[in-house]
């Protein structure tokens, strides 16, 4: 597993697209920043973590595109699937090696709350509740896109497929008030990411949002496998 | 070790192993034979654990690539259709990746150093993959599957896209590694496995239509009735003549390669033997034969002859019973 989360993080800055995150990331979080604390002279940071929700979406599928469409194509898959390595060391390399670029981006975002704190209080439990919340909905996102990525050759289609996929795991609480019917609505309220994510930002760390997005991570990252697998035997 | 035993794969309703059995033994070059789409690399996708069969075992040194794969696959070297080559590290960093990713313990630097020397990119070691040319790209490619010693190398068309010389590195190479490895090679050019193996299994449509030691098929696969006669005579009388002979078919002039003297193609029915009706002939009219050889047989010829077995020889047959009865109504008719 360590070589392959070796070799994807060098890939991330081989190719640019590691930069590409990391630049968007940075921007968009630092306009969210200014934005909603600065210009308001507060030390609340909760608008940019709430903000940086919808950012995300369009950000971790440019992350995950690549990761299993472009071994696919370039046929390196041949040189992963036959190494004496299991299916889920890849795919868990692959995964870890996405979720430290992208927790690069989220330890920016407890720099922006350093540079506050030298002109007022911060509220630190606060905002490590939200960049825990905001890492474990990445780690959520990133399995998705990883997922997605698995299924095609093409990155661009990863990459639309990916956003497509969290915009319905975004949207599913607000498709749930239209639904009549009480108890699907309700599964599909619990199911919905924003709403999950929402305490975060509020400040309230509650260990069942906490567990909701590691499970989440970890269904996708295991359908991945699955995926993986099938197509051997197709 | 490797065995296979009814291996099965098929695509929906496309079966493209159709129960393949072999056998290859410790330092064993076996060479698999087949035109493009045979199933050559179907089959050995499925001994690397690429793709799974359908139905069947393989065994790798004993382990079944789908019981315990982990164990079967760090006994393997594999070198796919298309190396499987990260184009934007450089020859060091690859071979480094693949050096961890098959978790070997052998000394690091002096063991990929050998290998470098073994395949000759020692000099690229420093390069961008992207920038190497094909020939080097494959070299990389074999310099991967040997990287950790594995037992069983399984080289799928080694030498595509290199020129003649480095196919011949590459072939001395194979001969060397088949020495202490068990190695397995596809191809689908028939001088190429009769140069490197040991052992020739012939597939087509999935199937084996072969399997026998490089002598003794291509013994069996001797052409003798297409033959390539360098002749001493007026190159217009000698085709009409030499076409006279019964069971000739076609007889084509090739090159004049001293003057007057010229090479010609000759092709007659299977099974029937010209030579000496056709030096009679020749003889008769004071022209001389130079050289005469028998043709090597192409690989559709092999091919025919294998697959279709007993229904080419009556094929034949009945085209020579036709031609007879031609020259028997051309007689007549004189």
């Amino acid at each position: 597993m360590t070589a392959i989360l070796k070799r994807e993080i060098r890939a991330y800055f081989d190719s640019l697209i590691g930069y590409i995150f990391l630049t968007a990331f940075f921007a968009g979080s630092g306009v969210l920043f200014s934005v909603s604390s600065l210009q308001y002279g507060s030390t609340d940071m909760s608008g940019m973590y709430s903000g940086l929700f919808y950012i995300l979406l369009v950000l971790i599928p440019i992350l995950t595109m690549r990761t299993l469409s472009e071994e696919k194509r370039q046929k390196t898959d041949q040189l992963l699937l036959t190494a004496p390595i299991s299916l889920s060391a890849l795919v868990l390399g692959k995964f870890f090696a996405a979720l430290i670029i992208y927790g690069i981006g989220v330890c920016m975002t407890v720099v922006y709350a350093v540079v506050a704190s030298f002109f007022g209080v911060v509220s630190w439990l606060t905002v490590l509740g939200n960049a825990v919340g905001l890492m474990l909905l990445g780690a959520a996102y990133i399995a998705v896109g990883i997922m997605v990525s698995s299924l095609t050759e093409n990155q661009v289609i990863a990459a639309i497929g990916g956003f497509a996929a969290m915009l319905v795991l975004f949207l599913i609480g607000s498709i749930a008030q239209i639904i009549p019917v009480d108890w699907i609505a309700s599964i599909f309220t619990e199911l919905s990411f924003s709403s999950r994510y929402a305490p975060f930002t509020y400040g309230v760390f509650d260990f069942s949002n906490v567990l909701f997005f590691i499970s989440a991570a970890i269904i996708f990252l295991f359908l991945t496998i699955r995926i993986l697998e099938r197509r051997r035997w197709s | 070790m490797i065995e296979v035993k009814n291996l099965v794969k098929s695509y929906g309703d496309k079966l493209a192993v159709a129960g393949i059995s072999f056998k290859a033994q410790d330092g064993e070059i076996l060479g698999f034979l087949g035109p493009n789409g045979a199933g050559k690399s179907t089959t050995m996708n499925i001994l690397t654990g690429y793709l799974s069969s359908t139905s069947g075992e393989a065994y790798i040194n004993g382990h079944d690539i789908l019981e315990d794969p982990i164990a079967a696959k760090k006994e393997i070297g594999y070198l796919p259709e298309f190396p499987p080559l990260y184009l934007d590290m450089t020859v060091k960093e690859y071979l480094y990746f693949v050096y961890e990713l098959r978790g070997c313990t052998l000394p690091r630097n002096t063991h990929l150093k050998e290998i470098c020397e073994l395949v000759k990119i020692d000099n690229v070691y420093d390069r961008r993959i992207n920038n190497l040319s094909k020939g080097y790209k494959q070299r990389v490619g074999l310099a991967q599957a040997l990287v950790g010693n594995p037992n069983v190398l399984i080289l799928d068309e080694p030498t595509v896209g290199l020129d003649p010389k480095q196919i011949i590195e590459i072939r001395t190479l194979i001969k060397k590694l088949g020495k202490n490895h068990t190695v397995i090679l596809s191809s689908h050019i028939l001088s190429e496995v009769q140069a490197v193996c040991d052992r020739i299994v012939v597939i087509n449509q999935g199937k084996i239509v072969a399997d026998d030691t490089a002598d003794n098929l291509s013994r069996e696969l001797t052409a003798d009735h297409k033959l390539i006669a360098r002749i001493d005579g007026p190159k217009d009388e000698v085709i009409k003549l030499v076409q006279t002979i019964p069971g000739v078919v076609s007889v084509v002039a090739d090159l004049q390669r001293e003057r007057g003297v010229w090479e010609y193609n000759i092709e007659a029915i299977e099974g029937t033997d010209i030579r000496r009706e056709l030096n009679r002939r020749l003889m008769s009219r004071n022209w001389y034969i130079l050289g005469l050889r028998s043709s090597e047989l192409s690989l559709e010829d092999i091919f025919l002859k294998l697959t279709m077995g007993e229904s080419v020889t009556e094929f034949l047959a009945d085209k020579a019973d036709d031609l007879e009865e031609r020259y028997k109504e051309e007689g007549d008719n004189s």
